[in-house]
């Protein structure tokens, strides 16, 4: 079995490219033939992460499923001969969930986008490109490939949006989804400037002549230099994250991007630059992590607290999941800043609650926009009365979204808040305001749009298709899971975060 | 008589140009695009005759005018290739809209064997004149298509400047050989390496030879004609002008400053500075303006001429107290080849799918594009593959060599100017993000579906396909580009100067 083990992760990651080529193949009107690959292909990754999720073994910890390739030798008088760059791929404790993450989006996301006419074959091979650019980045040690995945996951995005998004009209003006498109894709690639220019800065200062991170780790790097440039990468992957102020591109993004791109790119690529943070800022340069996580817990706590407040003020149903990713982005931050196994286990169980849990969101928000097409909260009322499925399932990810204990929010942010006031009391309470204040506009919304007298504009309107009931149940189940037994993640992602911590203790 | 088989390659050219020349006047006049096909399988003879016989050759011939060396095959072998696909590219264009077919290919060929001979040249003059068969041979090109008043203007400008920068090139070398006493680039590093100051004469002879390169490959502040030639020529002509002169010049640049300038280079690598910092953000920012869509490919390939120039700054590392290493100066050069590879691939990639789409010349506005999405989804794709990895993006080719050029340029000590170079890459992403959504998000003012030549598919798939596989799996060039990257490296000046310096 250890033989086939290490060969899971490459396989995780190459199976969507190696989907996309197969749809390049077949020809554009056969829509069926196409949406069945998608979802075959789709499937076949999803099995393979539980697997991965359930074959890694917490008792041993540290770097599991790895495998080395040597890609591209570099010529140069190094210290430990030719290294270069290598294909080095390798999960441990806070990959592991995120890699079953992506791969439960992947498989719902393929279901939910099931009913695009428009150019399907062209929408899946983007989206099965940027997925593979996600696995490659969740499970790549060397920086080479890791950037490789990241620029991958996020240049996609542009056409995703551009092609198959909506515009919002505000009345008074248009959000188009070209200005989405661009915003975000310039954006994300902004940030993606300062990790480039990070990474070489990196390689030219360890001097080994390979961008791997295990043996970078053992570089040593100054102080000077730790505390000079882990701003660039807590920035440049922070950008992705949504960490305010450079978050201005998720809302407007998100509310463009057709319904599957928004769940994998609210529920999953934001976590990138989360799991960035951690992979190669904290691991890299534990010093600068030292000293710059202080102004990280600031930055966090506006997240929260601004994600929230702009979420209570919106209109339009996407912008309010918009915003309330940003505020939860921010609890992430929070608990990676703090530094302590608490916190960060924490953030590590809320990227992959909040994932779910925004999937569900977009999706939900999706089948309402599909059948209705607005969502106007002033237009939308009594939907429940009609579509009960569907309101259902925006209740459960509400309450997630709160923070109702047996839900999976509830575990993660109580760790996060755990974690703050071991460190940071005063944060931890501001900290729980947010809470409170996204309880405040969940319950609203739900109220408003469910709840109440049926307008009778929408009487006709139909409940949750089996597709979307079975990809949304998937979701649910997620939450519920999480929620009621959280101890198998928590087991698996406190190896990974101990390991991490460790070394930043030891600097 | 052993000295003219290693020219076999370079003769072999020549007869080739003059045959595909004659074959003008004998073929009937709807035969003639068969002309072009010969040049490609003579190429290919060639490309085989040259792997075949140089392999692993050494040698300095006529005195080390001429040098037969890895370094020299790779690039040769890299310019008959590119001739084969520029050749392949024009023959739709050339049947459609320019008359003499047979001069087309034949001077198109005569500028390939000059190519051939700037590769090998190792000493001032040889380069010169071979640099001044390609600029001929491009002139005439240029002002190909003789009905098209662009075409012609274009080709004026060309030869006027062409020509001021010669003539700066030329003042260049003759004080340098006036001063040095000669022009081999070995002796060249030997005797700069043997001065600690230079005079001033030299380095105004320097400075000529630099700026009158600078011409040649467009670097800003003399950038000055690019755009209108590259408006204004055929469409594979511009093509041809984008990859081919450029990494001619560059074959010659790296040579002459790894083996004769590398001793000096204190004295000239913040010119060299200044220069790519220029050209990288002036060819990107101004490229953001650009409505036609020639002209944006031109400027954008300025500001790739920069990343070029960026990597020749990096031959060396120059220490605070002026200490000279050259630890990292083969990932340089590797780096600079690479992305000239890449470079070419890519830009051959994007104009030939402009040539494929617009029907008539002189009108290539970037709105033109709006729908191709639809009109033709190959044509489209491979173009936004060329724009992605022209941006630097994965998983194309760009992405690949952009990455080791600018992780070898830091590795050097120019992280400030790889950190620039990483940040107008982000720039020249705004703009072919601009084009792209022409091409797939606006709908077309034309909505037929386009036709392509079946040539012309068969062209753009072997090179998006040469796009992606760079972009994966750039190992077995790598590997090639490091053996030929050892003829010019680790001979000659540069290990003597870091033992002189211990």
């Amino acid at each position: 079995m250890a033989t086939v083990d290490s060969y899971i992760l490459f396989i995780i990651m190459a199976l969507p490219m190696a989907g996309a080529a197969v749809i390049l193949l077949i020809p554009g009107r056969r829509v069926a033939a196409i949406r069945w690959t998608a979802a075959a292909v789709a499937l076949a990754v999803m099995a393979l992460t539980f697997y991965a999720f359930l074959a890694y073994d917490h008792d041993v910890g540290g770097f599991q499923f790895a495998r080395t390739w040597t890609w591209l030798e570099l010529p140069g008088p190094w210290p430990l001969g030719f290294r270069g760059i290598e294909l080095s791929l390798a999960a441990d404790g806070i990959a592991v969930p995120m890699v079953l993450l992506t791969g439960v989006v992947m498989f719902t996301g393929v279901l939910i986008s099931w009913k695009i006419a428009d150019r399907p074959k062209d929408f899946f091979i983007l989206y099965f490109l940027m997925l593979c650019g996600v696995f490659g980045v969740f499970v790549s040690l060397d920086l080479f490939f890791l950037f490789f995945f990241y620029e991958l996951a996020v240049v996609p995005m542009y056409l995703l949006i551009g092609v198959w998004g909506s515009s919002t009209d505000f009345k008074t003006f248009l959000r188009t989804k070209e200005y989405g498109a661009m915003k975000l894709t310039l954006f994300l690639v902004a940030g993606s400037v300062l990790i480039w220019i990070a990474l070489i800065a990196v390689f030219a200062e360890g001097g080994l002549g390979t961008f791997n991170l295990l043996a970078l780790r053992d570089a040593e790097f100054s102080n000077t230099f730790q505390v000079v440039f882990f701003p660039f990468l807590i920035v440049g992957f922070g950008v992705l994250a949504g960490l305010w102020p450079f978050h201005t591109w998720s809302p407007d993004g998100h509310v463009a991007a057709p319904t599957a791109v928004s769940m994998v790119h609210a529920g999953v690529l934001m976590k990138l630059g989360a799991f960035g943070i951690l992979r190669v800022a904290v691991f890299l340069l534990p010093e600068g992590a030292d000293r710059w996580m202080p102004i990280l817990i600031g930055l966090g706590t506006v997240n929260v607290l601004y994600g929230a407040f702009s979420a209570l003020g919106q209109r339009d149903l996407k912008y309010v999941i918009g915003y309330s990713s940003v505020s939860h982005m921010g609890y992430v931050l929070m608990g990676i800043a703090t530094l302590n196994p608490l916190g960060v286990s924490g953030a590590v169980l809320q990227m992959f609650s909040h994932g779910i849990m925004t999937a569900l969101f977009f999706a939900v928000v999706g089948a309402i926009y599909d059948r209705t097409h607005t969502r106007d909260i002033m237009v939308l009322e009594g939907m429940a009365k009609r579509m009960g499925i569907v309101a259902a399932l925006f209740v459960v990810a509400g309450l997630a979204s709160l923070g109702l204990p047996g839900l999976s929010g509830f575990v993660a942010e109580l760790l996060v808040f755990l974690g703050l006031f071991q460190t940071y009391p005063v944060l931890g309470i501001l900290g729980i305001i947010g809470a409170a204040v996204t309880a405040v506009y969940i319950l609203r919304l739900i109220a408003k749009v469910f709840f109440g007298p049926l307008d009778p504009r929408w009487k006709d309107q139909t409940d949750a298709s089996p597709i979307e009931r079975f990809s949304s149940g998937i979701l649910v189940g997620f939450i519920v899971l999480v929620g009621l037994f959280p101890f198998p993640f928590i087991r698996v992602i406190d190896t990974g975060v101990t390991e991490l911590l460790a070394r930043v203790a030891g600097s | 008589m052993n000295n003219y088989v290693l020219l076999l390659p370079e003769f072999l050219v020549a007869g080739l140009a003059f045959l595909v020349l004659s074959g003008d006047l004998v073929v009937r006049q709807n035969r003639k695009y068969l002309l072009a096909y010969v040049a490609v399988a003579g190429l290919g003879i060639v490309l085989a005759v040259s792997l075949a016989y140089l392999w692993d050759d050494t040698e300095a011939l006529y005195g080390g005018l001429f040098r037969i060396d890895g370094y020299s095959l790779f690039f040769k072998a890299f310019f008959l290739v590119l001739g084969g696909f520029v050749v392949l590219s024009s023959v739709d264009y050339v049947r459609r809209y320019l008359d003499h077919p047979g001069e087309y290919y034949g001077i198109l060929l005569f500028t390939v064997l000059a190519m051939m001979l700037l590769a090998s040249s190792g000493e001032l003059l040889t380069a010169y004149i071979s640099l001044e068969l390609l600029s001929f041979g491009l002139y005439v090109l240029v002002a190909f298509d003789r009905y098209n008043p662009k075409s012609n203007e274009a080709g004026t400008k060309y030869i006027l400047l062409g020509a001021f920068s010669s003539a700066l090139l030329l003042y260049g070398i003759s004080q340098v050989y006036g001063l040095m006493g000669t022009t081999r680039f070995d002796e060249m590093g030997r005797i700069l390496a043997a001065t600690p100051e230079l005079s001033p004469g030299l380095i105004v002879g320097m400075v000529l030879l630099v700026a009158g390169l600078a011409f040649k490959v467009a670097a800003v502040p003399f950038h000055m004609w690019a755009p209108d030639a590259y408006e204004g020529a055929p469409t594979p002509i511009t093509a041809y002008l984008a990859v081919g002169s450029k990494a001619a010049a560059f074959a010659l640049i790296l040579r002459l400053f790894s083996e004769a300038l590398i001793p000096s280079v204190g004295d000239w690598q913040f010119i060299l500075v200044i220069l790519a910092a220029l050209t990288m953000v002036i060819g990107n920012l101004v490229a953001i303006v650009q409505s036609n869509i020639k002209r944006l490919l031109a400027y954008s390939s300025i500001g790739h001429v920069g990343y070029l120039l960026l990597g020749v700054a990096a031959l060396a590392r120059v220490g605070e107290d002026g200490s000279v290493s050259l630890a990292a100066s083969r990932l340089v050069v590797n780096g600079v080849m690479l992305h000239i590879v890449a470079y070419s691939i890519t830009n051959l990639a994007a104009f030939l799918a402009i040539s494929v789409v617009y029907s008539a010349p002189g009108k290539e506005e970037v709105s033109g594009l709006a729908g191709l999405g639809r009109r033709s989804p190959v044509v489209a794709m491979v173009f936004a593959a060329a724009a992605f990895s022209l941006a630097g993006l994965p998983i194309f080719a760009g992405f690949v060599s952009k990455f080791y050029l600018f992780s070898a340029a830091a590795s050097q000590g120019l992280l400030w100017l790889s950190g620039l170079a990483i940040f107008m890459s982000f720039v020249s992403l705004y703009y072919y993000l601009l084009v792209l959504r022409q091409i797939y998000i606006e709908p077309a003012t034309d909505p037929t579906p386009l036709k392509v030549p079946r040539l012309a598919t068969g062209v753009l798939l072997v090179l998006f396909a040469g796009m992606v596989f760079l972009g994966v799996y750039p190992g077995p060039l790598v590997d090639a580009i490091r053996h030929a990257s050892e003829a010019i490296v680790q001979s000659g000046s540069g290990l003597e100067l870091v033992r002189s310096l211990d």
